[in-house]
């Protein structure tokens, strides 16, 4: 019943990992939720939710705003550090390092806290693989072009097809231990650095 | 002898520089160690990744540092801050429509008069129903203690008269520009991004209200100190050396672009290039003005943890309080700052080093020499701008004496 009146505001300028957070958290007994993207007007929306919990990433630029305003306004948010014990600082440790700061208002049981940070920490990781694999496959698809580019460069001045030009790219990676993405590259900017 | 690694966090500001630059010039190297840096936007962050790891140590409000070893914020953790990354280098930009109301834009006013003129207009604005806002960047922080010194000198009750909020460095120009405040306390090059975006006048620098003024610290956790000690004591050497390259105005130009690489500041080298000679463009088109030992890295052993500019720190703190007075916090607040390990680290190297451990603040009016652990160090002016002196040994009489 209580867990009805809980609520939970997140943070973050990145709207798309606050609805994958908000997204796991629904799952849990439903606390009302409340996702706050923008910075402009932050502490009064703050003031007006009145949130249990907070949620936000560790780097967010408006934290140290936040922290003056809780540290004044005293009834609301403290950092969850602050209400630890020695056996949950584990806890803290795995949230700072999934990029998770919190903060509760004061009085919040703690078995209340813990599956929901819990959670918030499952899901900025989920977030961060996420966006690995999109940043691997950005690379793939830039080492791609830089390839292509260092190909016709090569049929250009040596006069090659463009099997012959990429076998000439493989060869030189072969014997000199790299990457044809390396050699490519090398060959587009000493190509840019000749040019013009 | 391998190579030693420590990771330093830090904040894209002007003062973060003799890290940045004991790395990018050898001269950790020279020590046999590598530095790593992490570069963060929020105090918070800073901290918490010092606390739990991220991090060996990071650029620092001293206060902060201080807040944090008497458990102000975060639960207690002793703090340890064996070396002043330098001292002021901040400054106060108005918006616009103050400034010429309060200020010639384009010159740094004497701070009295500048007080003067801003406590009309605090007073005007209070009769009209609102109160004039000014922006620091962090609640511990040296820029929210001077410029509450300052205000509360010239008689404007910071808490009443006026209202001082957080905000972040980067946002300071927005926030001047669209009127969320009508001035900062900030550091570099955050003032000068105002300026050159025509949304503020800087008028006065920190270094005007105390002309010596503590301002970041390089601050590690006690035990990784303890742990560390022979590294930092390296890296405190390194940072020594930095120092030295830093303030020779030869170096000037090449320390603005290494600073203000991407990964570093990220900012406008010619911004950066003001601060670190001094030659501050206070109103947009407006000629620098050449305001010497606007930032204090290096001479006069500035990077020496003086106890009682902890102390300082610790008295305004309670001053506007964000704590009670209590004599065993106060000790705490002193030991922050760690003497000991700056000498151990120098003393064979023939660096200055004073031989005492505290100074009565705000008592050099002219050149004075001190004594030091070999000869003499000749100190210039440190003066505060109403002539008050602190004496470490009497906080209570400091504090009764202001109220």
């Amino acid at each position: 019943m209580q867990y009805d009146m809980m609520k939970v505001a997140i943070i973050d300028e990145s709207p798309a990992r606050a609805s994958i957070i908000e997204d796991g958290l629904a799952g849990l007994d439903e606390p009302e939720i409340h996702v706050l993207t923008k910075r402009h007007g932050l502490l009064a929306q703050i003031e007006a939710i009145a949130p249990d919990i907070v949620l936000m990433d560790l780097g967010n630029p408006s934290r140290d705003v936040l922290e003056e305003y809780f540290a004044v306004s005293r009834a609301l948010a403290r950092p969850i550090a602050m209400f630890v014990d020695e056996s949950d600082d584990e806890a803290i440790a795995e949230a700072i390092n999934a990029g998770v700061s919190a903060y509760v208002v004061d009085g919040l049981s703690k078995n209340r806290i813990r599956p929901l940070l819990d959670l918030a920490v499952k899901r900025f990781n989920a977030f961060a693989r996420l966006e690995n694999d999109l940043k691997e496959v950005k690379g793939k698809l830039a080492e791609r072009e830089t390839t292509d580019r260092a190909k016709r460069i090569l049929m250009d001045s040596k006069n090659l097809t463009e099997p012959e030009a990429y076998g000439e790219l493989r060869r030189k990676a072969m014997s000199s231990n790299k990457r044809v993405a390396e050699i490519a590259e090398a060959v587009v900017t000493a190509f840019e650095m000749m040019g013009d | 002898m391998a190579t030693q690694n420590l990771t330093i966090g830090f904040l894209p500001l002007v003062d973060a520089c003799l890290p940045i630059l004991a790395q990018e010039h050898g001269f950790s190297e020279e020590e046999g160690l590598s530095l790593s840096f992490m570069k963060d936007v929020s105090w918070a962050t800073v901290l918490d990744r010092l606390l739990y790891g991220h991090t060996d140590a990071a650029h620092m409000l001293a206060p902060l540092a201080i807040a944090t070893t008497l458990g102000l914020g975060r639960p207690a953790q002793p703090m340890a801050a064996p070396f002043v990354l330098g001292l002021n280098g901040n400054a106060v930009t108005l918006s616009k429509p103050l400034a010429q109301r309060v200020a010639m834009p384009g010159d740094l006013p004497d701070p009295a008069q500048l007080g003067a003129a801003l406590k009309k207009a605090a007073t005007k604005a209070r009769s009209d129903g609102s109160r004039l806002r000014f922006g620091v960047v962090h609640r511990y922080s040296s820029h929210n203690y001077k410029l509450r010194y300052w205000l509360a000198s010239c008689g404007i009750r910071p808490d009443e008269d006026v209202e001082i909020v957080t905000v972040a460095p980067p946002f300071v120009a927005d926030a001047l520009e669209n009127g969320e405040i009508d001035g900062a306390c900030v550091g570099e090059p955050w003032n000068s991004v105002c300026v050159e975006r025509d949304v503020g006048v800087i008028v006065l620098a920190t270094a005007q209200i105390w002309r010596r003024g503590v301002e970041k610290v390089l601050a590690v956790r006690e035990p990784v100190l303890d742990r560390k000690r022979e590294q930092f004591e390296m890296l405190i050497r390194a940072m020594r050396k930095a120092g030295a390259h830093f303030v020779d105005p030869a170096n000037i130009g090449q320390n603005s672009d290494i600073l203000s690489a991407p990964q570093y500041l990220d900012a406008d080298a010619n911004l950066v290039k003001r601060a670190i000679s001094d030659r501050l463009v206070l109103a947009n088109g407006a000629p620098p003005v050449h305001f010497p030992d606007f930032m204090f890295q290096h001479s006069e052993a500035a990077n020496f943890p003086w106890v009682s500019q902890a102390a300082w720190l610790y008295s305004q703190m309670v001053r506007w309080n964000h704590l009670e007075y209590d004599a065993q916090d106060a000790s705490r607040a002193s030991a922050v700052f760690r003497p000991g390990v700056y000498r151990s680290a120098t003393k064979s190297t023939g660096d200055d080093l004073p031989a005492a451990n505290s100074k009565v603040e705000g008592s050099v009016s002219q050149l004075t020499q001190v004594g030091a652990h070999q000869g003499s160090i000749t100190l210039s002016e440190n003066i505060f701008f109403d002539h008050r002196t602190f004496d470490p040994e009497y906080i209570e009489d400091y504090l009764a004496a202001l109220s």
